[in-house]
Formats: C-alpha cells, structure tokens, sequence
C-alpha cells in the first residue's frame, strides 16, 4: 500500500515564485530560472511513492534538494506546487490545526544533528512528543522509558543529553521519534554526524528496530553505502531532480544517467550485485536421459561450447560433461552421457552475492550454475562476468588492459 | 533652522493635556507599588535582609561572595545609610521588574517578527545613547517630582539590554532544535515557553543583570528629580561640597552594585 505519494512537487525559494516555477515547468534549467528570475529551485518536479513498512532512501550530494524535499513532507518547508498524499490525503491543504495533528501522530523525525533540548534529561527529551501532544506526566514517562530500553540506553534516564556522546545522543533522538509511536519516521542524514564505526552499529540497529517495528521509513543519506545497506529502494536525486528510483541492485546494475554511474564506481559492487544480475540465462543443456553423446557434441559444436550443463527430464541440475569426455565416450559406443557426468560441482542460488562466490573459482575453471531451492537450473556465471563484476570496469576497459598485457 | 525643540514641547505638552488622566492612572500605581516595596524593605530589620541577601549569596554565587555580601552590607549599616540604601534597593528592585515586564515580552516579540525588530531595534538605540538626564524633564511634566518618575526614567535608561539580549537568545537557539520541536507539532506557544525561552535563559538572565547594573547606574540621576536614597546623599554631597559624604553614598552604591550583581549573575547557573 502507498504511504507517502509525491506528486509532480516543486520547490522554489525567492520573489517571483510564479514566474520561477512556469519557466521551470517548461523545462528551463536551474542556472536559466535563476539568471532570469533570481529564484532558487530547490525540487523540481518531484514525483515518489513511498510504500508503508519500507526503508525508502533519498540519495544526493548535498545541494541536491534531498533534506528540502524531506521536510515538504512534513510541511517544516511549504512546497512551492504539487501534491503530497498521507494516506490518500493531500496535506498541502491541510490546515493548520491539522497539520500540527498530522506531525504528532503521523510523522517523527530524526536529525543530523539531533535537534535535543540540551537543557533536560533524556528521560523528559524522549517524552518531548508526547508533553508537545499533552499526555499525563506519568503516562509519557512510562512510554519513554519503554522507548529508551528500545534503543539501549537504559540507565541513562536521568543524564542530560549534553552528558552523552554523539551515537547516544542520536539514539536519545531516535528513540524520542519512536515515543510518538508514528507510522512514518523520518530520518534526515541521521547518522551522517557520528564516526564510521558508531554510524555502522546504528545502521545495523536500525535494521534489527525496523524487523520488529515495520514503520515507513524515508532516510536521507549522501553516502551511497548507507543508502544500498538500509534502503528497501532508492531514489537518487541531483540538482533538485530525482534521477533514478530503483532498488540497490536497480541502481548499480542499470545506472539511469552518467552521475548515477559515477557514484556507482565507488561502491564495493560484489557485496550487492547477485548472481541472478550477472548469470547467462537459458543456457544450452544436454538432456540426460534423452540426449546422446551425438547430441550432446552437436549442440556444443553449435554453440561453441566445451563444457554443458547436465539436466534431468524434469530440469534439476546434475553436473557438467566436457567435450573431450563426450568424444570419447562415442568412441568407445556409449549410448549414453550417464556415465561421464561431472557432478561435484558447486552450484549458488540467486541471490548469492558476487563477492560470496569468488571462493569457488578457486575450486574448479567451471562455469558456476545458479540452481532455485528445486534445483532447476536457472543459469550460468561465466568466471569471466566475475572478475568483471569485481573490478567494476566495462567491457571495452577490459578489452583495453588485455591487450596492454599482450603488447607487454 | 529647523526648530526640532519647538515640535517635541509640543508633543509633550500635547501629551500631558490630552493623556494627563492615564498619566494620574499610571502615577497613582508606580506610587503604591514603589511605595510598596520601598516601606517593605525600610520596615524590615536591617540584621533579617542582612542575613536573607547574605543566604542568597552564599546559596547561589558561593561562600566567597556570601561573605562579600555579609560584610559589605554591614558595612553600609556601619556608615549609617542602610535607610537610604533600602530606599534605593526598593526603587532598582521596582523599576528592573517593570523594566523586565515590558522589556522581555519585546524581547521575544522582536526575535519573532521581522518587522517589530525593525521598529523596535532603532527606538532601543535612541533609548540608551540619548543622556539620560533628557528623560528627566518628561518624566517630571508627566509625574511631578518625586520616586516615580525617577523610576520612570530608570525604567527607559535601564530597559534596553533586556529587550536586546532577550530577542539575541532567542534567535540564537539552534535552528535544528527550533525545527524538530515544530516536526513533533507543537504550537507555536509551545515552541516559545518549552524551548526557546529556556533554552534563552542564560541570555536573558545576563539582560536581567545588565537591567539592574543600569538601574543602579541611574540612582544618582534620578535623585536630581526628588527620588529619595543614595542619591540624595551624593547630590547633597555635590551641592555642599562634601567629599566625605559625597564618597560615602558612592561607596554604598559601588557594594550595593557589587552585591547586586554577583547574586543576579549567578542566579542562572546551576550550581
């Protein structure tokens, strides 16, 4: 179910707004809306839907207009045009006595640099929602102390947050967004303040929160690391426009523009690009029941093949033959492949990651097969698109180094 | 020539005929509630506030300055002014919270809206840079001679840094605390008294002492126009020339200001 839907959201700052966005409607860039009306575009022309209990995470450098595009959804920056639905609701006509409604109960937000009350404790900060919303004293204690354990900081109930580290403080923010117990958190670059170890740990804490709890989640990152570890989808955005909404796997493996692909490069691409985005689908197989070894040598002539895949009837996966194997078991009259079929072979699912399969290269010089939980074979990875997949290079690049070794 | 002092007697003048009985009204109250406070503190014992401002002192600001205040208000009762100095503790005491009475609330209101900082920062200007002895011909053709309108120019000479140092704590709270108290939706009343006047406070308490400071600073001054207390004493001490004397009220109002100001500054600090 949609949670969050964007529609067609501008977002301009300066005078002649009007102006500013018809020119920007037609398609003007931002330099041009600025020279000729002094106006900053901050969104153009935004559109996202936000599925309730994912992690969806908004990627950009900053300047991108991912942090103003945040806070429209919650109305802290007013949108200049354009729609945004909560719940089938467009809370740009909300009043103002529903908008305050709307940010008690639907949103909580989290921030970089986590926006406390230095002055209380972390027991009366993680309550802040719930005294904003007028709740007994008692009451919001109770639940505050409740979110606290949550996010481990039991014991430090009574220490002002100014006393507390940066992770801590971050979990005292996090878990003040939980106390309202809103459907939609929103986290703006919420653990880009803290150091990369820390930072790690909330990231994998949050993950294990958001197993138990299921709430929309709409993160704001700069770090394509953090984006791939925590997003359920992403939407990269630049210049105020958003280039690209995908999974991680979306992302890296079919980049929409040049700036995608450049961020792309950075990223460590075994960890995330699987076997079923690198696999040689519908492989030529022999049949081993049906085909014989003349079979077997005219469909790997055909293909230009020495080694194939061995299927049953029924398409389970049972080994390889080589070539040379199969010529000579015609030699000898052999009716059928049984014989010669090489079953020790490790085969991967779909989902196993590239980098989880380079230790089998070091196995066998065989293509590795990918099989579903049946063991129907669903494709091949030559060890070739491996080592490709790992340097993060092209084709022709590779081209290019192959032959500099030659000319060597 | 430009006759700029023809236009502002008329303007005076104009406002005594046409405002006399809101001046009466505002009169007749300053009267009673310096008045107030004033026979409160002459009534009481001089040993009773003696040891209350020394506790004070000694709870908030610690046992040097306890003893600072111990010693220096005997001293002033030793000298033989402790009347004179309640008086004029009486008139600081008054005019500071009429002052933070109206100075805070400008304050907050011109860190809130641009356009009232735009009014109000040019009056605060004319306010603390035009000598103070100005005020005094206004304030004696509106309130006649005596306390109150000593208190009167008191309470403009001393409103200033209050409504400034207010409005800068104010506008000097993080913005990203000030935007996630909005993004849990609190109302804009919420915002002011649980976030942005706290978290404003040490600011504001430095605007609270700098308030006093001035008050004190006016004493004198305002005894020109009949206020009674220390004041009395040095203008007596001037027009007589003795430097004894004159010397002696000073000295009481440099403690009374040390004392004053070592309290004020420490109220705000946790200990």
């Amino acid at each position: 179910m949609t949670k969050i839907l964007i529609e067609d959201l501008y977002l301009i700052f300066g005078k002649h707004r009007e102006k500013a966005l018809k020119q920007s409607r037609e398609g003007k860039s931002k330099a041009e809306v600025l020279s000729s009306t002094g106006c900053t575009v901050a969104v153009t022309n935004a559109s996202l839907n936000i599925e309730e209990g994912e992690i969806f995470v908004i990627m950009g450098l900053s300047g991108s207009g991912k942090s103003t595009l945040l806070r429209c959804i919650n109305r802290l920056i007013e949108p200049t045009a354009g729609k945004i639905l909560v719940n089938n609701q467009d809370i740009t006509r909300s009043t103002d006595k529903e908008l305050l409604n709307i940010r008690r109960k639907e949103f909580a937000m989290v921030f970089q640099h986590f926006g406390l009350l230095p002055h209380r404790t972390v027991l009366s900060n993680v309550a802040f929602g719930l005294e904003i919303q007028g709740i007994p004293k008692e009451e919001r204690e109770q639940k505050a102390r409740e979110t606290i354990a949550l996010v481990g900081l039991e014991g430090y109930e009574d220490m002002k947050v100014s006393e507390l580290s940066g992770g801590m403080q971050q979990r005292v923010g996090l878990a003040r967004g939980l106390a309202n117990d809103p459907e939609v958190l929103l986290m703006d670059e919420a653990f880009s303040a803290l150091d990369p170890l820390i930072r790690n740990q909330m990231q994998d804490e949050l993950l294990i929160l958001q197993e138990k709890m299921q709430k929309t989640i709409v993160f704001i990152t700069h770090d394509l690391d953090e984006a791939i570890k925590l997003g359920d989808r992403i939407a990269i955005m630049k210049d105020g426009e958003i280039v690209q909404v995908g999974t991680s796997e979306d992302i890296l493996t079919a980049p929409a523009d040049d700036y995608v692909k450049s961020f792309v490069e950075k990223v460590e691409r075994g960890k995330i690009v699987t076997a079923s985005s690198v696999m040689f689908e519908k492989p030529t197989v022999a049949r081993l029941k049906k085909d014989g070894p003349e079979v077997v040598i005219r469909k790997m002539r055909d293909a230009g093949l020495k080694t194939i895949p061995v299927i049953r009837t029924n398409r389970t996966f049972i080994g390889f033959v080589q070539l040379e194997d199969v010529i000579e078991a015609k030699k000898k009259g052999a009716k059928s492949i049984e014989e010669i079929v090489n079953t020790e072979v490790h085969s991967v699912y779909p989902d196993t990651t590239v980098e989880d399969m380079l230790p089998i290269l070091t196995e066998t010089d065989l293509p590795i097969p990918v099989v579903n939980e049946e063991n129907f074979l669903l494709g091949l990875v030559s060890q070739t698109s491996i080592i490709v997949e790992m340097t993060g290079k092209d084709k022709e690049e590779i081209q290019g180094i192959i032959q500099n070794a030659i000319d060597l | 020539m430009i006759d700029v002092g023809t236009y502002i007697e008329h303007f005076i003048n104009w406002l005594t005929a046409n405002f006399s009985g809101f001046f009466d009204g505002v009169n007749y109250g300053m009267t009673n509630f310096i008045g107030g406070v004033e026979a409160f503190w002459v009534w009481m014992p001089f040993y009773v506030t003696i040891a209350l401002m020394a506790g004070l002192a000694f709870w908030r600001a610690g046992i040097g300055n306890g003893f600072l205040t111990l010693l220096g208000l005997l001293f002033i009762y030793a000298m033989g002014y402790w009347d004179q100095t309640m008086q004029t503790f009486a008139l600081v005491l008054s005019s500071t919270v009429l002052a933070l009475a109206l100075g805070i609330p400008l304050g907050i209101w011109s860190a809130r809206s641009q356009t009232a900082n735009r009014i109000i920062r040019p009056i605060l200007d004319f306010m603390q840079t035009m000598p103070a002895f100005v005020y005094l011909i206004p304030a004696v053709l509106f309130f006649g001679l005596g306390t109150v309108p000593g208190a009167f120019a008191t309470i403009i000479f001393a409103m200033p840094p209050v409504v400034r140092l207010t409005s800068l704590g104010i506008q000097q709270v993080p913005e990203d605390i000030v935007e996630a108290t909005k993004a849990f939706g609190a109302t804009s009343r919420q915002l002011l008294l649980k976030v942005q006047v706290p978290l404003a406070m040490p600011s504001i308490l430095a605007g609270v002492n700098q308030t006093i400071m001035m008050a004190l600073s006016m004493v004198v001054i305002a005894s020109m126009i009949g206020a009674k207390g220390l004041g009395e004493i040095v203008l007596q001490g001037i027009s007589q020339l003795r430097i004894g004397m004159g010397f002696e009220g000073g000295l009481a109002v440099v403690l009374l200001a040390i004392i004053l100001d070592r309290i004020t500054q420490h109220l705000g600090k946790s200990k």
